[in-house]
């Protein structure tokens, strides 16, 4: 009797322009009824692929390699389509990252799910609606009868992630491939999200396979972990075991990384990677001055309502907050608090409605944004965007791309560089922010993940700014990564002086790399203050929600 | 829904309004500016300077630019405009004799356009880098790169002179048959109303070699655009959502993929029908239809004002139109159109 599913030496090719990529190579693992089994990798180590080998529906250009998938005694690798398609959906079925995308975005979503009953032949005409409305029931949809009608831009990302859970369980299944489900969204949502695929699979005795880059989630909701880098399982554990005494390197490297429960930045990185703990710097002269770099006094920020009626939105509420000289503050909240919208007005990117924008003293919220580009404060307050990749240039190199605000702004005195003094400039911040200069005449496109992070710091640091406000610079990395440029960060500040606005929605990360910690939740402050003695004993029930939706692993 | 629904309807009918304006100054003036003068063309070889000065009085040239220019307004607000120097006709019943033409011909071609590219894109999409997508390139190359004319001499060559199986090419309908009474302007339909299935058959087989003609050469925009729009919807995340739900390839193909790359089609047909009314000139020219094109340039080279005019503001009416049309296509298609624009 073989198990449920069984994956023996599964190889998975695909044919690319640059030759043959093995994306997946000599993969085994087994899973029984019922159980549930994480895969756990950074990106591109193949774990999504594997996944879609058991459904079948690679891209045109992958094949299975090699080895054999079974599932329940049937070999998926030589099934017809035909007896694919009756897998797809009914037995095993699937739900994605990025959801709202993962939906049709011009089908109603109750037509969605009946599309999939009806396939199956779980409805017919006749009772189909009042099925798809039980299945949104069932997920907890709020108001199912008039969700039905909607939209998946009508509706939020954790409701979109609902209505694909429900898509995904409509026919019972018997077994639930989960990619990256909770990816992209908020922590609060991402446990409620995590904890109704959990009901759900458990109470219908079936068998979830989780893939995801975050150790602390698999590890929280799975059994057993398999660890995948560049194609290969390195490790396969029980997941109490692995966490508690992980044997591989890479293991270890990642588990270190994950910044849950970790005290210190550089404890995120291997031990060899740590940089020698500088002698008790001197204070930076700047951070004698007692007076605040930057002081937000009852900044509000609406938007007209499109409706008939008029009306506005408030996005952000009348705030009020400081970040003192070389100090680094995080603003935290989920989406739609306005924690962005803070920040894009701090930057001097957006007019607030009303209230002060103090910098340095001078009121700068009264110099329109569409002025500040040539305000000899945009030098002073300089940013790092969230999306290393499309916040460069393609058509740049990564000199250009670092040279470019010392070209437009020059340099701190208002000096412009030019010829040798400026790719002299360009290299020293290069190697301030860890780039080897050979990577300097590349293009986005040829850069990694990391690399394009590193870019994008020194081309905000280039015109040594006094404040740099970080829009979740390491949202998009893996854990990895994130550990390596989260203590590059730690080191420039220490070198530098600078002071942070450090806008994230990850608690965990802010507690690693500031002093102080702003809670926003609806346009409000809602806690404030330092920040190991929120993250300690928080007082808001906001900030303690944050708190217990970041996933535990049981140790 | 309906309510927002007709505000984009008046708010994209209220924006017509300036372009309709501007469309009607800018060709006041340039037909102004053209070479020639109509008075003296219209006055005959043997005028003498006295009786072309009359005829330009009569005809109100010799008031100052700003004053013709009102003139013109007035009569365009009364549906005046003007008379044909050339048939001596009203410009009004010439546009509306011969707009149905023309409007006949290029709804021909785009519904035979259509029939074959859609699916010919949708294939190529699916089967990439096969033998049909190989073929839908080469068709719509050859079909975009032979000049219509060509195309259109080829098909009478071939059909009418060679294999005897199409009429000749004589315009709308044969001397032989009598034009049915005016309904909706397209004699088909009109003689299919008035119960006269053999003019209906002679009229339709008068239409398909043009038609056919400029179908081969508006392929090209349609296939490509239904084929690329169709690659890049069925690389999306909600296909492969579709996939793992294992609906039917059907299903995925039509309900899923189609309906989401039809934006893009869309569009390009309003633009190809627009270009193609007003551009199917040598169509007309080759198989004598009586379309508006070549009325307009027969117009044109004898500086015929008030019919240059006439057509250059019928044109721009229909392609106002024909966007808003499109508009409120895209509200049909996307539930998303309206809420975010």
């Amino acid at each position: 009797m073989t198990a449920f599913v069984d994956v023996r030496n599964l190889s998975v090719d695909f044919k690319t322009r640059n030759g043959l990529v093995h994306a997946v190579r000599d993969v085994s693992f087994t899973l029984d009824k019922g159980r549930t089994l994480g895969i756990v990798g950074e990106s591109g180590s193949g774990k999504s692929v594997t996944s879609y080998s058991l459904m079948r529906i690679l891209d045109a250009a992958g094949v299975i390699a090699g080895g054999a998938i079974t599932f329940e005694g049937m070999d998926i690798g030589s099934a017809s389509e035909r007896a694919m398609r009756d897998i797809r959906g009914r037995e095993i079925s699937m739900i994605f990252q990025n959801p709202r995308a993962a939906l049709n975005p011009i089908r109603k979503v109750g037509h969605q799910i009946e599309d999939v009953l009806r396939q199956h032949v779980q409805a017919d005409a006749h009772n189909a609606r009042e099925k798809a409305i039980e299945v949104l029931k069932q997920v907890r949809i709020n108001n199912p009868e008039e969700r039905y009608h909607s939209y998946p831009f009508e509706l939020s990302g954790g409701m979109c992630q609902r209505i694909v859970i429900a898509l995904a369980l409509a026919c019972k299944p018997q077994l639930l491939i989960a990619d990256e489900p909770t990816t992209g969204l908020d922590v609060t949502t991402q446990k409620a999200v995590m904890d109704l695929v959990a009901e759900l699979t458990r109470a219908r005795g079936m068998a979830m396979i989780l893939i995801t880059h975050d150790l602390g989630l698999a590890a929280t909701y799975c059994d057993h972990l398999i660890v995948m880098k560049s194609g290969e399982v390195v490790e396969s554990a029980p997941a109490l075991e692995l966490f508690r005494n992980p044997q591989h390197a890479y293991t270890k490297k990642l588990l270190r990384a994950t910044p849950h429960g970790t005290d210190s930045v550089r404890d995120l990185l291997p031990e060899d990677m740590r940089p020698a703990e500088p002698a008790a710097a001197p204070e930076p002269a700047a951070a004698k001055d007692r007076t605040p770099l930057l002081e937000v006094r009852n900044l509000v920020k609406e938007y007209p309502l499109k409706s008939a009626r008029g009306g506005v939105f408030r996005a952000v509420g009348g705030i009020s907050f400081s970040v003192g000289r070389g100090e680094s503050v995080g603003l935290v909240g989920e989406s739609g608090c306005g924690k962005s919208t803070t920040s894009s007005m701090v930057m001097r990117l957006l007019d607030p409605t009303s209230g002060t924008i103090r910098f340095d003293g001078t009121d700068i919220g009264e110099i329109p944004a569409g002025a500040f580009a040539r305000s000899p404060y945009r030098g002073r307050l300089q940013m790092v965007f969230q999306d290393a990749t499309d916040s460069l240039n393609p058509r740049f190199s990564a000199r250009r791309s670092i040279a470019d605000p010392l070209l437009q702004l020059g340099l701190k005195g208002g000096e412009r560089l030019s010829g040798a003094a400026l790719n002299a400039r360009v290299e020293e911040l290069a190697t301030l922010c860890g780039l080897p200069h050979h990577l300097l005449d590349r293009f986005p496109h040829q850069l990694s993940g990391g690399q394009k992070a590193r870019v994008g710091i020194a081309r905000a640091i280039a015109v040594s700014p006094d404040l740099l406000v970080l829009d979740e610079p390491t949202a998009a990395l893996d854990v990895s990564v994130q550990a390596v440029v989260l203590n590059l960060l730690v080191d420039l500040k220490e070198k530098l002086g600078m002071s942070y606005l450090f806008v994230s929605h990850d608690l965990a990360v802010v507690k690693l790399l500031c002093e102080r910690v702003i809670v926003m939740k609806g346009g409000e402050i809602v806690e404030q203050g330092n920040c190991a003695k929120i993250l300690e004993a928080p007082e808001h029930d906001y900030t303690k929600a944050l708190l217990a939706a970041i996933p535990h692993p049981p140790i | 829904m309906t309510s927002s629904r007709g505000m984009i309807v008046l708010k994209r009918l209220a924006q017509a309004i300036p372009t309709l304006f501007g469309v009607i100054v800018v060709t006041f003036i340039i037909t102004r500016a053209l070479p020639g003068d109509p008075a003296a063309y219209f006055a005959g070889p043997a005028a003498t300077p006295e009786s072309i000065a009359q005829i330009r009085a009569g005809m109100g040239l010799d008031k100052p630019l700003p004053e013709q220019f009102v003139r013109y307004l007035q009569d365009l607000a009364t549906g005046n405009l003007g008379s044909s120097i050339s048939t001596g006709q009203t410009v009004l019943s010439d546009v509306l004799s011969r707009l149905p033409a023309s409007l006949e011909l290029t709804f021909s071609a785009l519904l035979l356009a259509l029939v074959i590219a859609v699916p010919l894109g949708i294939l190529a999409a699916t089967r990439q880098g096969t033998f049909v997508d190989h073929l839908c390139r080469v068709v719509v190359t050859a079909g975009v790169s032979l000049p219509v004319f060509f195309t259109g001499l080829a098909l009478v060559y071939v059909f009418y002179y060679i294999l005897g199986v199409a009429p000749a090419p004589v315009g709308r309908l044969d001397f032989i048959y009598i034009s049915p009474p005016t309904i909706t302007g397209f004699y088909v339909i009109d003689a299919l109303l008035a119960g006269d299935p053999e003019t209906a058959g002679a009229a339709f087989k008068q239409l398909i070699l043009p038609a056919a003609t400029l179908a081969i050469f508006t392929l090209a925009p349609l296939a490509r655009m239904t084929r690329a729009a169709m690659l890049q919807v069925l690389a999306s995340d909600f296909i492969r959502t579709a996939r793992a739900a294992g609906l039917s390839r059907r299903k995925i193909l039509f309900t899923y993929a189609f309906r989401n790359a039809l934006l893009p089609v869309v569009t390009t047909l309003g633009m190809v029908f627009s270009f193609v009314l007003g551009a199917n000139v040598l169509v007309e020219k080759v198989f004598a239809w009586p379309g508006i094109g070549s009325y307009a340039v027969e117009a044109l080279v004898v500086s015929d004002y008030a019919a240059v005019q006439g057509f250059v503001l019928v044109m721009a009416i229909l392609f106002v139109v024909m966007n808003l049309l499109i508009d409120l296509s895209y509200t049909v298609i996307d539930p998303r159109v309206g809420f975010d624009g």
